[in-house]
């Protein structure tokens, strides 16, 4: 038991367990640090963004009460199913689907995290120079070797 | 004002984190993973880092979700939904979550957790204990971080991505049929 | 924030968000009148003079239709895809700076709903968002049609997103900044306008939009001669109307954003000395706000071009095959805004030269010229004389 409590000590999680603590107790003010310390513009810039939101939900929530209420309301059996071009549906329509969507969003994401990286170096692309321009040409270019060969193993492939 | 709106978005968050794990139908917890997403964006903006909460909904809303949506709207089958619990109108719309390995997961979340915490705990930020950083955006302190101090992480995540590309293209190779 | 600014800001926020509603209604009256025009008809002429009411007695039509679900539809997932449509459509209005400022008492408040650090990347997220409208939708209908159309828009729209982000990183190169209004401010004169300066990330983004707000010769989620309806098949009354609406708002949205990312937004040729003059004649309050007003109806004016340009290619050029929809998007627009980001950088880092995407410009059109010269010639089809 002793020996556990030695490890314990060791690996330094009673730190941790304590900082843990400290942390809840302080969680409010370790926010409110947070949003004022290392920030170069203030939470409340941002609020427009949510009187632009508000004003659009109530659009939105409004238009829909009334469309929802004042169009007549027929129902029958044959108008209820989804529409398959005049003959009877057939089975549901959540049928699995060819895997290609599904590797065009694998594709889109990894491309989209690089693009994101290619941000804060574009907008600083002036003061990096051109040693931060070959480092982003090697990885652009590394990542262009994996698109190449995507392309070559046929993902792209349409028929 | 905007302590109404800093809790309204933990509100948010924790609402869809608890749907996400409460609901049967994987299609909702997906919709509700969206929500807790957003908020945890909008925490962001909170907390300082506006790129870091532009980056959180494009990658992970507009990328990493849709790619989940996907799986499960193209992969499902719902011919094994059980008819008997599900409500009779909602049969054909529910792709129902199998509920097996439940001590694994509880186990797995634990671990994650205690590993983040206690990385967050006994991580120095370098940035934190400055006053007020001179670069005009948080932009473009990431950019030269990225660009001088981190740039070996950089390439390497370069690595990642490119293996990344080739395991799907090795996934096509065993799907696609020449 | 002092009340007084966010009073006038959310001032602003309404005005442009009924500009956006406004613009968007009647877009629906100048597409009929466009294709009318293309198609040598006359058009909607009945509601109104020369039937300006038209689109008002359309959206009075749609909310007197049934608003129908279907039975097997998710009930509520089915409300919710054209109102995220919709959401989304309005939202991305909020950071285009559609001025320069207004002057009241000692306030300078800058015509523009939030000028963040971070606009650009603002825009994309919305845009990013905009793909769960129509996939929630097309999904809860539980239509083949509208599933595979959903699905179509989806992969559509996160292909053409990764050019699009892609297409810009040249200009953010040469300004340093992602504020739409720095970028803006860094475009005075009518040669740095960067239309000039990235003629090939002008015509990338340009595609880009195009996909993005599933217009013609990209509107095969809703192709008809396919499936029926695409995504929105099953819908009626006025949340078929959002998803139509929300359509042309993203119309107006990505116009703006064309205009203000490469046709210098604002700006307009002897810009600083018409505001000199006018401040001269009519005081630093007055004249500046009469300044303002004319560079807000300059960009108005790029606006309704680039609608009218809009509607000009639907009319005019036919669909895409998916195949080829993919194939350009990835194999030909992605490279090319790759080759144009190096190059850029390459001119930027040699004497700080901005014009060097123009090298790809011409080797293309020279490429293209010998291709046209190389190809067999096609013989005159002769019509049989009856």
């Amino acid at each position: 038991m002793e020996g556990f409590f030695m490890a314990f000590y060791r690996m330094g999680w009673h730190r941790t367990a304590a900082n843990y603590v400290r942390f809840i107790a302080n969680l409010r003010s370790f926010l409110s640090l947070l949003s004022m310390n290392t920030a170069s513009y203030l939470p409340s810039d941002y609020i427009p963004i949510f009187i632009q939101l508000s004003l659009a939900l109530g659009f939105i929530v409004v238009t829909m009460l009334v469309t929802h209420n004042i169009g007549p309301k027929r129902h029958s059996v044959k108008k209820d199913d989804p529409f398959e071009c005049g003959i009877p549906t057939q089975g549901d329509a959540r049928a699995p689907i060819s895997i290609k969507y599904f590797l065009v969003a694998i594709l889109f994401v990894l491309f989209d995290v690089e693009v994101i990286f290619m941000y804060p170096w574009a907008v600083n692309f002036m003061q990096l120079g051109q040693e931060g321009f070959i480092q982003m040409v090697l990885f652009m270019g590394l990542l262009l070797a994996g698109f190449y060969y995507v392309i070559r193993k046929g993902v792209l492939k349409w028929e | 004002m905007l302590q109404i709106a800093f809790f309204a978005f933990i509100a948010l968050t924790l609402i869809g984190a608890l749907t996400v794990l409460l609901t049967r139908n994987v299609l909702y917890s997906a919709y509700a993973l969206l929500l807790t997403l957003l908020g945890v964006a909008a925490l962001f903006v909170f907390a300082g880092a506006d790129f870091l909460a532009v980056s959180q909904i494009i990658i992970y809303v507009g990328g990493v979700l849709v790619l989940v949506l996907f799986g499960v709207m193209l992969t499902s089958k719902p011919t094994t939904i059980s008819t008997s619990t599900v409500v009779a109108s909602e049969r054909s719309n529910a792709i129902l979550a199998g509920s097996r390995g439940v001590w694994l997961g509880v186990l797995l979340a634990a671990g994650l957790f205690f590993g983040l915490s206690r990385l967050l705990m006994n991580a120095h930020f370098a940035l934190f204990d400055q006053p007020i950083s001179k670069a005009p955006t948080t932009i473009d302190t990431i950019g030269k971080q990225l660009m001088t101090e981190y740039i070996v992480p950089f390439e390497v995540i370069s690595i990642l991505l490119l293996v990344a590309l080739v395991g799907a293209g090795y996934l096509a190779k065993k799907s696609i049929k020449p | 924030m002092e009340l007084t600014v966010l009073v006038i800001k959310s001032l602003v926020i309404l005005a442009v968000f009924g500009i956006t509603l406004l613009i968007a209604t009647y877009s629906t009256y100048a597409e009929r009148k466009v294709a009318a025009f293309l198609q040598d008809r006359i058009g909607p002429n009945r509601a109104g003079p020369f039937g300006l009411l038209q689109p008002i007695a359309d959206a009075g039509k749609m909310f007197f239709k049934e608003d129908f679900i279907p039975a097997q539809a998710n009930k509520w997932l089915f409300i919710l895809g054209p109102c995220l449509a919709m959401l989304t459509a309005l939202m991305s209005s909020a950071v285009i700076p559609f001025g320069d400022s207004i002057r009241y008492g000692s306030f300078e408040v800058p015509v523009q709903g939030i000028d963040v650090n971070v606009g650009v990347l603002y825009v994309f997220g919305v845009v990013s968002l905009g793909v769960y409208g129509v996939m929630i939708g097309g999904w809860a209908s539980n239509n083949k049609f509208s599933l595979l159309g959903a699905i179509r828009a989806a992969s559509q729209n996160i292909s053409y997103e990764v050019a699009l982000g892609l297409s810009i990183i040249a200009i953010l190169m040469m300004t340093g900044s992602l504020s739409l209004r720095h970028i803006v401010n860094e475009q005075n004169g009518f040669f740095q306008w960067n239309v000039f300066t990235q003629p090939l990330g002008f015509v990338i983004f340009l595609t880009c939009a195009f996909a993005e707000c599933n217009r013609t010769p990209f509107d095969l989620p809703e192709c008809e001669t396919e499936l029926v309806g695409g995504y929105h098949t099953e819908y009626s009354s006025m949340k078929l109307g959002f998803y139509l609406f929300a359509e042309y708002i993203n119309m107006f949205t990505s116009s703006a954003i064309i205009s203000t990312l490469y046709f210098g937004g604002f700006q307009y040729p002897f810009m600083h000395q018409v505001h000199d003059a006018l401040v001269d004649s009519l005081g630093s309050t007055v004249g500046h706000n009469i300044a303002t007003g004319i560079g807000t109806a300059v960009l108005f004016g790029k606006i309704f071009f680039f609608i009218f340009f809009f509607m000009w290619v639907r009319w005019t050029i036919p669909r895409f095959r998916f195949d080829q929809l993919m194939n350009l998007g990835w194999k030909t627009l992605i490279p090319l805004s790759i080759l144009n980001v190096v190059l850029t950088g390459a001119g930027l880092l040699f004497d700080k030269f901005k014009y060097a995407t123009w090298l790809i410009v011409i080797v293309m059109i020279i490429m293209a010229a010998t291709n046209a010269i190389k190809a067999p010639r096609r013989k005159p089809v002769t019509v049989p004389q009856l």
